[in-house]
């Protein structure tokens, strides 16, 4: 077997422990919690007698370690569970919010990653010149601001002043994919705005690093020109942090965005959790706390693949 | 003090200046002149080697031929003048021209100047064909041809492997295919066997030669080994500190050298040294020593038996891989051996560091190749020195700065140095306070791992001299390990050459350097430069005779 697929195969095994040892805790926490499903249904002036034949009849008198399974083997069938507060099947109300948080997500990435990336290598052009200093001071001060602010901030400029798009990002499955688009505008600057210093910072630091390797002097030698050089020699090495940083944020843009859902009243993953974290609904807390889980392993799993092909001493041993 | 006499010269420098920027610690940065005015031609078609220690400013001259300064390096003053156009004068556009075009470089490390991302085939022809001077199929066609003239395996194929799929002599010779591809005018070679095994040296060697010959190309070729500069070059200049110190053809500075500092450099290495006679009780004895690495199923060492005898000198001569620096780690208890014992003066040590004596870590010391990292940078030499006087002697206050400056007197550094830090040292310096530093535990043994490596010939010769000073007044024995042979001639007793992680060859030095030798050995002898024109040719014509012989 080529080694880098045995390395692969090590990095999806160790992923899937991490996610199962995260499904104990996830678990685990929330027994911790006081009280119990039961008492949580029935309220204060439940009798004891109706406790306990909610407990018989939710299964709670099994030992916690057969619920633990029961609970994750439900999961892998896609069997999510039924929240308390509601009675609806938590599997059918997740992937509708789920879909909808990716959604935004994936059009924060698609305009904040490559921006930043860009903005980065400009900076790395522009070392300790204005534009270098310029596009630091903004998107370190974007990054310092609470993101809440910049969402209010924006929506009275852009939404309230200016009267470009709408203030309320509430999407509906009969919407046109540009009514979407239209919709989630600020919300989408609003993640970008936060997560692009972040991603700009470590493209440039990955870079300027390379940047001093003896190879850059060599194509310096040839007569390429700085840009170039960046491009075809600089970059090609600086791949695994970069990816590394970029998997971060995009794992923030999925798990990260409750405020920003929050504000904008976004029917995302991020409002649903709040929702029931204050009902303490515990099986949604529970579904929620796992799928977070699962993006976050998940993305960061991809950054190591994509590092262990960057390196071409591991895609083509002696 | 003559300039190189020539019509058409197609490289002219003149009045070169180049200055740089310091950082002194507390004070406020300043400029200072690193090269002060240096005046020669070269035609085309001819070899300039420049010669001279570090910090005489020959790689920085090499980069001015194309209008770079390294790092904080400015080009101040003077003209340099390629194909009749002042380049000094030119825009970036036209000097991107001229780089990678008209005039490209070797760098002494082909492993760090190789972009690891990319295949050697990318890299070797990128310049020709970004400065439109080939196609891509025409480039790759003559980066193949070079690779086949530069006697490297497999030239069609190649190519296509990464850096870090070729050895380091393999991608040197990459390396001059990738600045001889786009066809230029001047190569500047910057030291380019510097890095190499000896053996890998004389080879790249001769095929940087016969490439400058069959390509008619002009080359500088930088390096501060005078017996390699002879071998290739038509006039050397020999420098000193930025300044011009003696230019004339390699003849006349081989044979003939006028001024004091190049009589210097040609004499290097002519220490004599006379070997003692073994003694009955050997100080140190390794039997049988086989060792590998945790983790791994490699014997590094292979059963070796060496012994030392008290005062006197045993050379572990290899390349790099050979096994010489694990068999001081073993030694030194830093590696515990799978097999075999180590006996030190009658008692047998023993094996894992942790569980020897106070007398055992005093008795044997150790001095370093990098004499820059086995120093505390915060500490004054003065602390440096004290610490194992401290700590095996219990001296303090008076008594030790006593026997400081004692040990200063004997390195040769004197008063008003055990206030200073290292980093307010030169190599050479800093070598001999680590040399110091082992001789204030009064050793029995020390063991020299490469200390004069990477110090320049004359330093290194100073240091020399001073270890077999040493040996004759404190009556301690050297284990010296190292891969120049010149070292050895001039300072062992006895010799042992590794290979591969055994002894080939052991013995009494005038036994192990006469015949018959082995192969191995007659290859490692046979492969060190000589200060005389028209050696790589004799060895050469003498190998191939050998292997048409046999």
């Amino acid at each position: 077997m080529h080694p880098i697929l045995k390395l692969i195969a090590q990095r999806v095994a160790l992923g899937l422990m991490l996610l199962f040892a995260a499904s104990i805790l996830i678990f685990g926490g929330t027994m911790m919690l006081p009280g119990d499903v039961a008492q949580q249904i029935l309220g204060q002036s439940a009798t004891p007698q109706s406790l306990a034949n909610l407990r018989e009849s939710l299964g709670l008198n099994e030992p916690a370690i057969s619920r633990y399974f029961s609970w994750l083997g439900g999961f892998l069938q896609g069997d999510l569970g039924t929240a308390l507060t509601n009675g609806r099947d938590i599997g059918e109300s997740i992937s509708g919010r789920l879909g909808n948080t990716l959604f935004l997500a994936f059009w924060a990435a698609v305009i904040s990653v490559p921006l930043a990336i860009f903005l980065g290598l400009l900076a790395v052009r522009y070392k300790d010149r204005i534009p270098d200093k310029l596009i630091s001071a903004v998107t370190l001060t974007t990054i310092s601001i609470p993101e809440f602010m910049i969402g209010y901030v924006l929506i009275y400029w852009i939404s309230i002043k200016l009267g470009w798009f709408s203030s309320v990002a509430i999407i509906n499955d009969s919407m046109t994919l540009g009514q979407k688009l239209n919709a989630i505008a600020i919300p989408v600057m609003v993640l970008t705005l936060v997560v692009l210093a972040h991603m700009m910072r470590m493209t440039r630091a990955a870079i300027l690093n390379v940047m001093q390797s003896a190879y850059i002097e060599t194509a310096e030698l040839k007569g390429m020109g700085m840009l170039k050089i960046i491009r075809k020699h600089a970059f090609p090495n600086a791949i695994a942090p970069i990816v590394n940083v970029v998997m971060l944020n995009l794992a923030y843009l999925v798990v990260g965005v409750v405020v920003v859902e929050v504000v904008f009243a976004y029917p995302g993953m991020g409002q649903y959790l709040v929702d029931h974290v204050a009902k303490r609904d515990v099986p949604v807390v529970q579904a929620c706390g796992l799928i977070f889980a699962a993006v976050y392993i998940g993305l960061n799993l991809i950054a190591d693949i994509v590092s262990i092909l960057a390196n071409p001493r591991l895609r083509h041993p002696k | 003090m003559s300039e190189a006499p020539s019509d058409t010269p197609l490289l002219k420098v003149r009045g070169l200046k180049i200055g740089a920027t310091v950082y002194p610690t507390g004070e406020r940065p300043r400029p200072i002149e690193i090269v002060h005015g240096i005046d020669f031609d070269l035609a085309p078609g001819k070899v300039l080697g420049l010669i001279g220690e570090s910090g005489a400013g020959k790689s920085t001259i090499g980069l001015a031929a194309m209008a770079y300064g390294r790092g904080g390096v400015e080009i101040t003053g003077g003209e340099v003048t390629v194909n009749g156009r002042d380049i000094l004068k030119s825009g970036l556009r036209d000097v991107r021209k001229l780089r990678g075009g008209e005039v490209t470089y070797v760098s002494q490390s082909a492993a760090a100047s190789f972009n690891p991302a990319k295949r050697i085939m990318e890299q070797v022809t990128e310049a020709a064909i970004f400065q439109n001077k080939f196609s891509k199929k025409e480039a790759e066609e003559r980066a193949v041809d070079l690779f086949r003239k530069l006697g490297l395996p497999d030239p069609e194929n190649i190519g296509s492997r990464y850096p870090h799929q070729v050895s380091g002599g393999q991608l040197q010779r990459c390396m001059t295919a990738l600045a001889l591809c786009p066809q230029p005018d001047l190569v500047v070679f910057d030291e380019p066997t510097t890095a190499l095994d000896v053996t890998t040296q004389i080879d790249v060697l001769a095929a940087i030669k016969e490439a400058i010959r069959d390509t008619g190309v002009a080359a500088l070729y930088i390096t501060h080994d005078l017996a390699v500069v002879a071998q290739v070059s038509d006039h050397i200049m020999v420098l000193q500190q930025g300044t011009m110190v003696e230019y004339g053809t390699t003849d006349q500075i081989i044979n003939d050298p006028q001024e004091e500092y190049t009589q210097a450099l040609v004499s290097v290495r002519s220490i004599k040294h006379i070997e003692k006679e073994p003694t009955d009780t050997p100080l140190l004895r390794v039997e049988n020593i086989t060792a590998r690495y945790r983790g791994t199923d490699f014997d590094v060492l292979k059963g070796i038996n060496v012994e030392l005898h008290p005062g006197q000198t045993l050379a572990i001569v290899g390349e790099s891989g050979s096994g010489k620096s694990t068999l001081a780690r073993v030694i030194t208890g830093l590696l515990p051996p799978s097999d075999g014992t180590i006996t030190f003066d009658g008692r047998t040590l023993s094996p894992d560091l942790s569980t020897r004596s106070l007398e055992d870590l005093r008795e044997l010391q150790m001095i370093y190749q990098m004499a820059d990292t086995a120093m505390n940078p915060r500490q004054t030499v003065g602390t440096i020195i004290g610490r194992p006087l401290e700590f095996y002697f219990g001296l303090r206050g008076k008594a030790k700065q006593t026997r400081i400056q004692e040990l200063l007197d004997e390195i040769e550094l004197g008063e008003g140095f055990q206030d200073r830090y290292p980093a307010e040292l030169s190599g050479g310096q800093k070598q001999r306070v680590c040399i110091a530093r082992a001789l204030a535990a009064k050793p029995k043994l020390i063991i020299c791992d490469e200390v004069t490596s990477a110090l320049d010939p004359l330093v290194a010769d100073g240091i020399l001299k001073l270890l077999l000073k040493l040996q004759k007044i404190e009556d301690v024995s050297f284990l010296f390990i190292t891969h120049d042979l010149a070292t050895v001639k001039a300072i062992a007793d006895s010799i042992a050459v590794m290979f591969q992680g055994e002894v080939v060859r052991y013995g009494p030095k005038s036994q192990v350097l006469s015949p018959p030798f082995d192969a191995y050995t007659d290859l490692l002898l046979s492969s060190v430069p000589e200060m005389k024109i028209g050696w790589l040719e004799e060895v050469i014509e003498h190998r191939r005779m050998e292997s048409a012989g046999n």
